[in-house]
């Protein structure tokens, strides 16, 4: 449908640092220089209606004041899921594309690097598991900062990297 | 002054700014003797900020930077951050290694090495400022380095260093040569206890 309808406005929104933003078909959401952090697209293909987070840290557990939900996978991921569900998408069939968690620094030292990138990631694989949502592709670690552009339109994921070639997941 | 960062006053705020124009005054002096190049500085700004606004300040999130990190741990947690964009870079690394103006046109392991080192000595001057000023003491890490987007270096840059709130307290330096084809940024960022101590020391608050 989305083909047909190219002409028709095709909005683009933006998803900052510790945001998350649903929406649908033909719309696309977009979240730029994704490092250390993770992107999760969450996209239910019967309904075309995706959403997409960018998460920072791990887990909300390990703090006291978590004023900002969208900070961290274990609970952007539902927040999002919820406001899909209540859009209309359904449950079976939800898939998960996720992007990011790279280490950005690099040092003669490795104590200075953390690697938050990679509790990241796997954070993200352990909610999206216990949620029962599959998880389908993935381009996650390295040192290299990703671009995420995810169409609503057929769920595909757009990776921009510096000095590559654009990659679809 | 236990009160959160979010609470500093604006009088605090400038004495960081302050404390920013020395530090920084002095290492752009480092850096324009490094260059036998005329290097100018505008008034820091200081305040606290969400990371996505620190990254606004530099540019666009996919604006191609690179970035030297230095971690100062012990007693006295910050994160020092010197940043270029991709041609500030390669101009700085013609002028150091005496190459032709516009010979460097990538940033390989002469150039990362290079500017890692450029960035510990300007940390290095700021560090001593600040030192001889407060009496605190500063120990930084070896530099790190990244070469990428703007927004996932940036990010990176304060989450890696331990910054997990996405709110920061930042005093921001912009530099530029005065041709302007270096063009670059300090970022000192001080951990809430530090700014105590800062304060206290130069006897703005008491403990």
């Amino acid at each position: 449908m989305c083909v047909e309808e190219s002409n028709l406005d095709v909005k683009e929104y933006k998803v900052g640092i510790a945001q998350w933003k649903t929406t649908e078909a033909p719309n696309k959401l977009i979240t730029l220089g994704l490092g250390s952090c993770v992107g999760v697209a969450l996209y239910d293909p019967s309904s075309k209606i995706g959403g997409l987070c960018h998460i920072m840290l791990p887990d909300s557990t390990q703090f006291k004041r978590n004023e900002n939900l969208g900070k961290f996978a274990d609970t952007a991921i539902p927040i999002v899921y919820e406001e899909m569900i209540g859009m209309g998408a359904r449950k079976k069939g939800l898939i998960a594309k996720i992007a990011g968690g790279a280490q950005m620094f690099t040092s003669a030292d490795s104590k200075v690097i953390g690697n938050i990138g990679k509790r990241n990631v796997d954070k993200t694989i352990e909610v999206l598991k216990k949620m029962g949502i599959r998880l389908v592709a993935k381009d996650v670690g390295g040192n290299h900062g990703r671009t995420m552009i995810f169409d609503t339109c057929d769920g595909s994921v757009f990776l921009r990297i510096l000095g590559k070639k654009m990659k679809k997941l | 002054m236990s009160a959160s960062l979010e609470e500093l006053n604006p009088f605090y705020l400038d004495v960081l700014k302050e404390i920013g124009n020395i530090g920084v005054g002095n290492a752009v002096t480092s850096l324009a003797q490094m260059l036998s190049k005329k290097i100018n500085m505008d008034v820091p700004e200081a305040g606290i900020l969400d990371i996505q606004d620190v990254i606004t300040l530099i540019g666009g999130e996919e604006d191609v930077i690179v970035c030297v990190q230095q971690l100062l741990g012990g007693d006295n947690p910050a994160i020092l951050l010197f940043v270029l964009n991709e041609e500030s870079a390669m101009r700085l690394s013609d002028l150091i290694l005496g190459r032709e103006r516009g010979a460097t046109t990538s940033i390989g392991e002469v150039e990362e090495s290079l500017l890692k080192e450029v960035g510990n000595i300007l940390s290095g001057s700021i560090l001593n400022a600040l030192s001889e000023m407060t009496g605190l003491v500063f120990k930084p890490s070896v530099p790190a380095f990244a070469y990428d987007m703007l927004g996932a270096v940036l990010s990176s840059a304060l989450i890696e260093g331990g910054y997990y709130s996405e709110k920061v307290l930042v005093v921001e330096t912009r530099f530029f040569e005065a041709a302007a084809e270096i063009k670059g940024y300090f970022f000192i960022l001080p951990q809430k206890e530090v700014v105590e101590k800062i304060l206290s020391a130069l006897g703005v608050v008491n403990q």
